[in-house]
């Protein structure tokens, strides 16, 4: 049985991880993806002649240094065109507001905003080192029938006393808020607090008045407990990270199928014993661990019926819809925005003018339409990359929110005056952007379900709010990556620490798999 | 300059309920009421002449049994009325009868979805262990997490045991009801938009959220966690108005010797040395006491009655901070006769329980978007009540009393402040929502009081008219509440205490947080324990 | 359900079968069984009681919670659904079976009725819908409550049998128990199954509303000379405690209405083993149980008969050194076995045929109270088992 093969589904950031994991273990494994390259969600594609880009997320700012370093990720390639970007936050009556991790670089912004955006950042990151501390582990159960059981639940408690009292009275007061109030209490300048509102609420369905997104934004910050200030731009766009993984997969002895999509996950006498392809192919298994969401694991390619029933009921009712869009520009040239000096093009750009308008901008979500004004994280990799465009040409790159997966009207409606409305609010912020505009692409939630197989095109797998983080990820029972049918494992951003380029829960469920079956 | 063992600024129900412990303790007891009459919030009042109005807080389901025991609320006057169900009528001309019978209530709820008349009974399950959970910690001091005195490291454990009995699932459920919005909630029990939005409601009542935002969920436990006559989750009227729960808790005040004084509006809290020796009314006049409990909201507290150079800086920023937004407000209606439901029918059974007018999310979601604009709901969610349909004394026979309490209404008007023209808008678009269920309404009215957070901030002093004293959300609940660090009922100062519902539990009429603040009052002095703590339900 | 708007006029319904068992109800008292009326006695429980056990009884068992589960999934479904072993339960048998949540505890049991290949009826003491319905999730399977589509009557008692082939129902003597049989009837369908909740001979007769009527007249006058008698819940109450049958709200709480999560039981725990089938692949709260076997249950259901002649109703359990291990949950003086007799739920390892157990009775004969501690033994199997509940056919009682 020791050299019987354990599949991996999906050739993503955290199957691959997984399967590097796992082959380093001594395993045999077979990574089975669908597509016919590897990256899942996190790769570079050509989205016009000639320009690239990456095709969801665009940035990595939590990606866990401890799998750059195992893996050798560098040798395998890996390199960033910039790390530790800015934010440059547009403002459509004058000068940008420049932030640089704790630091208000340049903009107009009070003195008193300036010292209390400080100790805010300062602060905040103290208590999201707290959930990036959280990445490397398994999630605690809270059930316990022998006190070892325990530790993992008083290793998480231990590390919210070690914020000292104010720390953690501020952590338990603030991480169910909406971030709105908390920007409201916090600052004057409706930039800060737009571009505050916006971090919190990127990826998410949640308005800036919605509760938790204090939370949302501490996860987003939690890339602090490896000592980051900001995101980072691997050089070739986010596909490099995954080619790299894939190289160190392969050096690690893992095989890697492409075009073989997994039609099902079969199941004997209760436990799992392989995978079968679209084409009918039967693989053998001894672990299937999927990268797949949660939902598209458990309840399409396994089936609710090889699980209980009350665990299938949470398995669906697991918040999965995605409200963000994906927008790519071929430009003839770099756009000039309004109030943001050339040098600064190359750095986060936020269009969220206010916390009222991000929150404003969700509204329309709530009742399946597109937001009249959207909220937008802009960024032009080709300022750092020039390996995504001809010469002299630029890709802009944008993430779209909010644009409901579940639309009224259905997305072939929408997609026209959604992707017109966004372009002339770019225009807006970039005059003479259209002019230079060579080809556009939108891809919707719709489009990010059919191309990358995410269950609602939701991006980070499942709604990453309090109440489906930790071990509350996906779902009680599944939340320590082993699923409740034998052999069968979740790997994928379903599960904690949830997504955004991490990598950890691929780690941590090869770490599971291993224990499980040494 | 008089003496006084203790004294307490606002007769509020909680202020009320503070004195009258500390009374029976055995302390020289001081009320100090703002207003020419006692009750704060918790009044009848004859605004029309003939007419009782409960014309803030208007129904009685949350206060504590054992409150009402040891202080003998019963002898003091207090009865309280059970009644019967509530109702949603649906645009379509249909209504949803919440009746009490459950077999009954099944029938109903089958009418929009069988599964979800059975998914009822899981939903009233999942509640009450929640319900079981809060309950258990609401007459008691809430610990502090990051303390590790005995006390409360004791306390922390109590909190754990409690949730442990929950079981490991119910322990990941609990964590989910608390941080789940009631939309989401409800999904997962009911498929018919209709019987979901029967349920929301009770989510939204007095908070400045939507049915759609993470946190709700708990705010429909803060209405479901009260019992009258051990029937848990029932509403219920104090007969006579709101106004014979602070009758009744000035009786009881009284009868252990205690005092209150009305037109007497406190203007400082005297400090000395770090600790208080008194305070000082608008006209001057000063008293001493080495104890002082405020049960004015904490914004007020410690922004109003204190030289902010007295307070810490943080504590001042903590009070700033304090959401105690207004979100809701109310008209209270003198009727000349009952007016007719035609979805229901005369004679029907649930025109004696409270109605409602949202048959969908949607609306509800919409209804809050308003108020973020900073306007009124244009179809706002009302929760409409005939008290005189149970309790015949509050108007002259044969006419009506009716209570509709209005969700979403700010504090202000887009920043501006509201203005006549404004009210009456306001009261038209009630009106307009009320007419469309019963078309005789309007001509039936013989006087109609509006009052929106403005009205209750200028009038009863809750800052912002919050009707809970500060918003019922995990940021200001439990050890939360008001702020972290002075959750436990003290205050900055050696013998200052908070005993409004901006402390642990909140608001609602339970009087809970007053008889709490006593309880460590008296610990403090050294006095024996004589506040009773919760009744255990297992 | 249909249910029109003015339902809440009357809350509580009658029986398919009202216009007669109230013309046979002279002592006119009637017990609700949710929102149906039932009669808790005819005339006398005693007669009831010893007609059921010497000729028949007949007891109206129509606001039984009855689902209807068909679809190309069903008996996949169900097998998920129940401990047991769905697929042996063939068309024209009747499975008694318990379904579990997620934790292994029992949510009810019931009667599992394969009235067709792939069609079945599931009867139950609670209401199911909500439950049903949720564990279809990725099974083609319809699922319908008809709990008022259906009349049902139970006729039990050493005459069931005679009385039925009096009623002209050929064949019906094969019939063993957990059999069913359909029969045309009054312009309907009547079926006729081996089953009940007596621990005696006798069967349960299912047709449609429309052929209530018909059915109690013709059952009565075929019975004429065996001794028929229209029986209520307290005798019913009797039989099925000599039976040593439980009942759900009475000897275990139904897992989905617990709001005290601890206050359940597994099967194992209800001395229900026997229904738990592991080498079913999976069905739901077999993770549970699997760990349950290996830890072991806490509670053991246990068959009391105690020393006197004191019904132990709602005594505590003792062990020998006066520690409390547990409660009786049913308990009655047994005119068949003449002993009081009691089922209980002990804390393990309590409960063993050796161990010495008491129960502490309270009881009182004219408004005096006493205390009883009274020896109890265990009992393994039934009270009362006569052997012609399992005679095929029956002989003429």
């Amino acid at each position: 049985m020791t050299d019987a093969l354990t599949v991996v589904i999906g050739a993503g950031h955290n199957g691959l991880v997984a399967a590097a994991y796992l082959a380093r273990a001594g395993r045999r494994v077979l990574v089975l993806e669908a597509a016919d390259h590897v990256g899942g969600a996190a790769v570079t594609r050509e989205f016009a002649p000639r320009f690239r880009v990456s095709s969801v997320a665009h940035l990595t700012h939590l990606l866990d240094p401890s799998i750059i370093r195992e893996l050798d990720l560098t040798r395998h390639g890996l390199a960033f065109a910039r790390e530790e970007l800015k934010s440059v936050v547009l403002n459509p009556t004058g000068e940008a507001l420049v932030l640089d991790g704790a630091e208000i670089v340049s903009g107009p912004v009070s003195a008193a905003d300036r010292a209390s955006y400080a100790e805010f950042s300062a602060r905040l990151r103290r208590l999201a080192t707290v959930l990036g501390r959280q990445h490397g582990r398994v999630p605690p159960r809270l059930g316990w029938s022998h006190w070892r059981e325990a530790l993992p639940a008083a290793a998480l408690g231990l590390d919210l006393r070690r914020l000292g009292r104010d720390d953690l009275r501020e952590f338990l007061r603030i991480v169910t808020m909406p971030v709105y109030d908390l920007v409201e209490e916090s600052f004057e300048s409706p930039l800060l607090k737009g571009a505050v509102a916006l971090d919190a609420v990127l990826g998410t369905r949640l308005g800036a008045r919605s509760g938790n997104t204090v939370f949302s934004y501490l996860h987003r910050l939690s890339g602090a407990a490896y000592g980051r200030r900001g995101p980072a731009l691997p050089r070739g766009g986010v596909g490099s990270v995954t080619d790299s993984l894939a190289a160190a997969a392969r050096i690690a002895g893992a095989s890697i199928r492409l075009s073989s999509p997994v039609e099902a996950i079969l199941v004997e006498q209760g436990r799992v014993a392989g995978v079968r392809l679209a084409g009918g192919e039967r693989i053998e298994a001894r672990a299937v661990v999927s990268s797949a969401d949660p939902k598209t694991t458990l309840l399409r390619l396994l089936g609710a019926r090889h699980l209980e029933a009350e665990f299938a009921q949470r398995v669906h009712h697991l918040r999965a819809t995605g409200t963000a869009a994906k927008l790519h520009l071929a430009l003839a040239g770099l756009p000039r925005f309004t109030g943001v000096p050339a040098e600064w093009l190359g750095e986060r750009l936020l269009l969220a003018p206010s916390a009222t308008y991000v929150d404003q901008a969700f509204d329309h979500a709530k009742y399946r339409r597109c937001s009249d004004a959207p909220a937008l994280e802009i960024t032009i990799p080709t300022v750092h990359d020039a390996t995504l465009a001809p010469d002299g040409q630029h890709v802009l790159s944008a993430i779209v929110q909010y644009a409901p997966h579940d639309v009224d009207g259905g997305w072939d409606a929408a997609r026209g005056p959604f992707l017109e409305r966004v372009l002339a609010l770019l225009e807006a912020h970039a005059p003479g952007l259209r002019a230079q505009l060579l080809a556009a692409q939108l891809l919707t939630p719709a489009d990010l379900e059919r191309e990358f197989r995410m269950h609602g095109g939701h991006w980070h797998h499942a709604e990453l709010t309090i109440d489906q983080a930790l071990m509350l990820r996906p779902v009680p029972g599944a939340a320590q990556y082993a699923a409740p049918v034998a052999g069968l494992y979740l790997c994928g951003a379903g599960s904690h620490p949830g997504g955004g380029v991490i990598g950890a829960a691929g780690r941590n469920a090869a770490r599971v798999v291993a224990e499980d079956d040494p | 300059m008089t003496r006084y063992d203790a004294i307490v600024v606002g007769a509020g129900h909680n202020g009320l309920t503070s004195a009258a412990f500390l009374a029976r303790a055995g302390l020289r007891v001081l009320v100090l009421e703002r207003n020419p009459y006692i009750g704060g919030a918790t009044v009848s009042r004859e605004l029309h002449p003939g007419w009782i109005y409960s014309n803030c807080s208007y129904v009685c389901s949350l206060l504590r049994p054992e409150i009402y025991r040891s202080l003998d609320l019963g002898r003091h006057g207090l009865q309280i009325v059970p009644y019967g169900g509530g109702v949603t009528f649906t645009r379509d001309g249909d209504v949803l009868g919440g009746y009490v019978d459950k077999e009954v209530k099944r029938r109903e709820i089958a009418r929009y979805s069988a599964r979800d008349a059975d998914a009822y009974l899981r939903y009233g399950r999942d509640v009450m262990r929640q319900c079981r959970l809060v309950r258990s910690l609401l007459m008691r001091t809430p610990p502090d997490p990051t303390s590790w005195r005995p006390r409360d490291l004791a306390e922390l454990l109590h909190v754990a045991r409690e949730f442990g009995k929950l079981g490991e699932a119910g322990i990941y459920d609990t964590i989910r009801f608390y941080t789940m919005s009631i939309a989401d909630y409800l999904g997962e029990y009911f498929e018919s938009d209709v019987v979901k939005a029967n349920f929301a409601g009770s989510g939204i009542i007095g908070t400045a959220l939507g049915v759609q935002s993470p946190g709700t969920a708990y705010v429909l436990l803060h209405h479901y966690m009260g019992d009258v006559d051990g029937q848990a989750g029932a509403w219920g009227f104090a007969r006579g108005g709101m106004g014979a729960v602070s009758r009744a808790l000035a009786g009881a005040l009284r009868s252990h010797g205690g005092e209150v004084r009305v037109d007497a509006p406190v203007a400082r809290i005297r400090v000395r040395g770090g600790r208080v020796v008194g305070v000082a009314l608008e006209n001057g006049d000063e008293f001493e006491a080495p104890v002082v409990l405020s049960a004015l909201d904490p914004k007020r507290t410690f922004l109003g009655l204190f030289d902010a150079s007295d307070l810490d800086a943080r504590l001042v920023k903590c009070a700033r901070d304090f959401k105690i937004r207004g979100s809701s407000g109310k008209l209270n209606i003198a009727l000349d006769g009952l007016p007719s439901f035609p979805a229901l029918g005369p004679g029907h059974p649930l025109l004696a329980g409270d109605m409602h007018f949202l048959d969908s999310l949607e609306r509800f979601e919409l209804a809050y978007d308003d108020w973020k604009r900073g306007t009124w709901s244009k179809d706002p969610y009302l929760d409409l009540l005939m008290p005189t349909m149970t309790d015949p004394t509050m108007a002259p026979p044969g006419k009506h009393f009716m209570s509709v309490f209005v969700q979403y209404v700010p504090h202000r008007l887009q920043g501006r402040e509201w203005t006549d023209a404004d009210r009456d808008a306001f009261r038209r678009t009630v009106f307009a929502q009320i007419s469309r269920y019963s078309p005789d309404f309007e001509k039936l009215v013989v006087h109609a009081e509006v009052r929106t957070p403005q009205e209750l901030e200028a009038e009863v002093g809750l800052t912002e008219g919050n009707i809970f004293q500060g918003e019922l959300t995990f940021d200001q609940l439990l050890f939360n509440r008001p702020f972290p660090g002075f959750a436990q009922y003290r205050g900055p100062f050696r013998g200052m205490y908070l005993c409004g519902a901006g402390s642990h539990p909140g608001g609602g009429v339970m009087a809970a947080p007053g008889a709490n603040a006593a309880r460590e009052v008296l610990r403090d002095l050294r006095r024996r324990a004589t506040v009773p703590e919760g009744w255990s339900d297992d | 359900m249909s249910s029109s708007r003015g339902h809440y006029t009357q809350v509580v319904h009658t029986t398919p079968f009202h216009s007669r068992t109230a013309r046979a109800n002279v002592l006119n008292v009637w017990h609700r069984w949710r929102d149906h009326t039932v009669a808790d006695a005819y005339f006398d429980v005693s007669l009831e009681y010893t007609a059921l056990r010497n000729a028949c009884a007949v007891f109206d068992i129509s606001p039984m919670t009855k689902h209807r589960i068909s679809g190309p999934d069903a008996l996949e479904y169900l097998n998920r659904l129940v401990t047991r072993d769905v697929a042996r339960i063939r068309p024209g048998r009747v499975g008694y079976c318990v379904w579990c949540d997620d934790r292994g505890q029992v949510i009810d049991d019931g009667t599992l009725f394969h009235v067709e290949p792939g069609v079945y009826r599931l009867c139950s003491q609670e209401r199911q819908l909500d439950w049903l319905s949720r564990s279809a999730l990725g099974f083609d399977v319809a699922i319908r409550e008809e709990t008022e589509e259906v009349a049902a009557l139970a006729l039990q008692g050493p005459t069931s049998c005679a009385v039925l082939r009096a009623l002209g129902l050929s064949g019906v003597e094969s019939l063993v128990p957990f059999a069913m049989r359909s029969y045309a009837f009054a312009g309907g369908e009547l079926l006729v199954s081996r089953t009940g909740f007596t621990g005696d001979l006798g069967y349960e007769l299912w047709t449609g509303n429309a052929q209530a009527e018909a059915l109690w007249d013709a059952l009565f006058e075929a019975g004429r000379l065996h001794g028929i008698r229209p029986m209520g819940t307290h005798a019913l109450e009797m039989a099925r405690i000599e039976a040593g049958f439980i009942q759900a709200g009475v000897d275990f709480l139904p897992a989905d209405r617990a709001v005290r999560t601890d206050r359940t039981r597994s099967p194992f725990e209800l001395d229900l083993a026997w229904l738990v089938d592991f080498a079913k692949p999976n069905f739901t709260g077999r993770r549970a149980l699997l760990e349950e076997e290996r830890r072991g249950p806490r509670f053991r259901l246990v068959r009391l008969d105690v020393e006197g002649n004191k019904p132990a109703k709602d005594a505590y359990v003792y062990d020998d050194r006066r520690n409390v291990i547990g409660a009786v949950t049913s308990a009655l003086w047994s005119p068949m076995a003449k002993a009081s007799i009691a089922l209980a739920s002990v804390r393990m390892p309590w409960g063993r045929p050796t161990d010495e157990l008491w129960a502490e009775i309270y009881y009182q004969k004219e408004l005096k109270w006493s205390r009883l501690n009274a020896r109890c033994r265990v009992v393994t199997g039934p009270f009362y088992a006569p052997e012609r509940r399992r005679q095929t056919p029956p002989a003429d009682f």
